[in-house]
């Protein structure tokens, strides 16, 4: 899945000369908030850290915790390495229950399909508010975007319902449907197609390519960045989502990962090491996202946050 | 529908000509015409959107329950009950007061974190990976860890205080306190998001402004209050607009970590409308409470895009 961000047309940023004086400009533009002389460095720098090591710090602190045994994670004073030593005791029991890579795989399935599927659906509707004119096109792009407004959560009581009615409860398809309604996406894919130059399509169409035929051949090969960027996005959402999933799986072997590790807690009473065990492990397949795509989700939310415009 | 129509307006997408003769079969106009590509969107948009909103709607005005008893036509007797009921009101006013604690930090913060980052100090890979990874957990890790870190006895927060001789705290069991430590969390976890706003913001100021301003003399105050914040300000807008309508929707990291408690000083409205329809069964009464709050965010949503407005204008 490699993207080259690069060379593709880009929604409204900084123009190409502004981005070539850049490197002569850099060190007079970074001094944004730093005055001149060290000292201002040294203080920006201490502060940094500071902030960094308390943001980190959480997150390391439940690592250590998931390494050690049950006595020792809550063994006062607390500390970082325990005298016994490392284990990987929490993991092993963990996985031998095998509860875990069940959710994991629910997880993945249901992520995957979320964010293919709203891929699918998305697109051609922002072709179409983009590229194609007809009556009430305006009004309908309107309607989309104001639903961006309504909280998801307030639907979940009607949508249950409705998920109970559908005789649904306790599917994958429950779990899905409800989250490719995804009007930010189509605002974002929208705005990018906007940007596409009309000449590349006229050429298409001189060839008689219909409109499908452009989306598939022309616009989205594209918009590859976009729609590396939103898929991303998209995954995230769809693998961190929790209310709905909790509200409409109530059998374990279904659940995703983020319901079953807190709800199926309670059965071993209070454990806190084997708690930050599989935190880590709910959270460990986001932290390889972001190593993998750092610059596609560093790009997707500039662009998502932008659709909030 | 397949005749082409002028729309005005900037985003102006002229044409789909040619191909749609009058004289081509229906079924075929309607596999080259826009509404083909709408299709799929609008029956996702229809089914999962639009229908719950109005289904709900219909709901707030009957008094049906979980189980589908009920179902009888009571009018406005869900919103009157609702109007005078004091725990709505509770919740509308912990949202309301999580809503302040947390975005005022949220945006002050992130721009803080944002400028120093922007500033060219060595490090900015390891900048970016710590402060925008929390962003990226399950709220379910989130809260496991929080809740281990606030522990009473043997939270490393308490340890901390108490290595210097201060007092532990009931970060989630003190009714004072409680809601600061959500909102704390909260921080925490989601300010990566408009941390990277902010970074991409200031990315994307042109650098003329700054050479023009330093051929003037001017300093760095002077530069971060002339240029870099008035041109953040549409990016301050949009941050300010989706933490507001994030934070009033406040749910998951509540539930996962105090259950609304202690006595109810942590019960947001979502929470409580989550406990009137799957607790309380009463799912008519839950869709009541439901629009009052969705009146609430829209309201504030269109007066904060005409605030915006008018202050871009």
């Amino acid at each position: 899945m490699a993207v080259d961000t690069a060379t593709r047309p880009a929604p409204p940023g900084p123009a190409p000369r502004a981005r070539a004086q850049r490197g002569e400009t850099a060190r007079r533009q970074r001094s944004l908030v730093l005055g001149p002389g060290p000292v201002p460095r040294i203080l920006g720098m201490a502060a940094l850290i500071a902030m960094a090591a308390i943001w980190l710090l959480p997150m390391v602190w439940a690592a250590a915790t998931s390494l050690k045994t049950e006595q020792d994670a809550v063994a006062l004073p607390l500390s970082w390495i325990p005298e016994t030593g490392f284990t990987l005791e929490q993991y092993r029991a963990m996985f031998a229950e095998g509860d875990v890579q069940l959710w994991m795989f629910n997880s993945l399935v249901i992520a995957v399909a979320v964010t293919a599927l709203t891929v699918v659906v998305s697109a051609p509707a922002a072709y179409a508010f983009s590229r194609t004119a007809f009556r009430g096109r305006r009004t309908l792009f309107v309607l989309t975007i104001a639903a961006i407004m309504v909280p998801p959560q307030l639907m979940i009581v009607p949508l249950f319902e409705q998920m109970a009615a559908l005789n649904l409860v306790d599917t994958y398809a429950a779990v899905i449907l409800p989250q490719l309604v995804m009007p930010v996406i189509v605002f974002i894919l929208k705005r990018f197609f906007d940007n596409i130059p009309r000449e590349l399509e006229e050429a298409a169409r001189m060839d008689g390519a219909t409109n499908w035929r452009i989306l598939v051949s022309v616009v989205l090969p594209l918009s590859r960045p976009i729609l590396a960027a939103t898929s991303i996005f998209v995954f995230i959402t769809a693998w961190n989502n929790y209310l709905w999933p909790f509200v409409v799986i109530t059998d374990p072997a279904l659940m995703t990962l983020p319901v079953g590790i807190p709800n199926v807690l309670d059965s071993y009473g209070t454990v806190n090491a084997m708690q930050m065990a599989q935190s880590v492990i709910a959270a460990a397949p986001m932290v390889i996202v972001f190593m993998l795509f750092q610059r596609q989700i560093v790009r997707s939310v500039a662009t998502t946050g932008l659709g909030g415009q | 529908m397949s005749a082409p129509t002028v729309t005005r307006g900037q985003d102006t997408a002229p044409r789909s000509r040619g191909e749609q003769v009058a004289s081509a079969p229906l079924l075929q106009r309607l596999a080259g015409s826009p509404w083909s590509f709408l299709l799929p969107f609008l029956l996702v948009y229809g089914a999962f959107l639009l229908w719950p909103l109005l289904r709900g709607f219909w709901l707030s005005f009957t008094d049906t329950a979980l189980n589908g008893s009920g179902g009888a036509f009571v009018g406005l007797a869900n919103y009157a009950e609702a109007l005078g009921d004091p725990m709505m009101w509770n919740a509308l006013g912990n949202t309301a007061f999580f809503t302040v604690i947390s975005t005022v930090p949220l945006v002050l913060i992130a721009l803080a974190m944002a400028l120093l980052v922007h500033s060219g100090l060595p490090g900015q890979w390891l900048w970016r990976l710590s402060f925008f990874l929390p962003f990226l957990l399950p709220v379910a890790t989130v809260a496991l860890v929080w809740k281990f870190l606030y522990n009473q006895d043997f939270g490393l927060i308490n340890q901390f205080i108490g290595f210097f001789g201060g007092e532990g705290v009931g970060w989630l069991s003190d009714t004072g306190v409680a809601m600061w430590s959500i909102a704390l969390t909260t921080v925490w976890w989601t300010v990566g998001f408009n941390f990277l706003l902010y970074l991409a913001a200031l990315q994307s100021i042109p650098d003329h402004l700054y050479e023009a301003a330093a051929i003037d003399g001017a300093g760095a105050w002077a530069r971060l209050r002339s240029i870099t914040l008035p041109q953040l300000r549409g990016t301050t807008v949009v941050v300010c607009v989706l933490q507001l309508l994030a934070s009033l929707k406040v749910f998951d990291q509540i539930y996962l970590m105090t259950m609304g408690g202690p006595q109810d000083s942590t019960r947001s409205l979502l929470l409580y409308v989550y406990d009137v329809g799957f607790t309380g069964y009463r799912f008519g009464y839950s869709a009541a409470v439901s629009y009052l709050f969705l009146a609430i965010v829209v309201v504030i949503s269109i007066v904060q895009l005409r605030l915006a407005a008018r202050r871009r204008a």
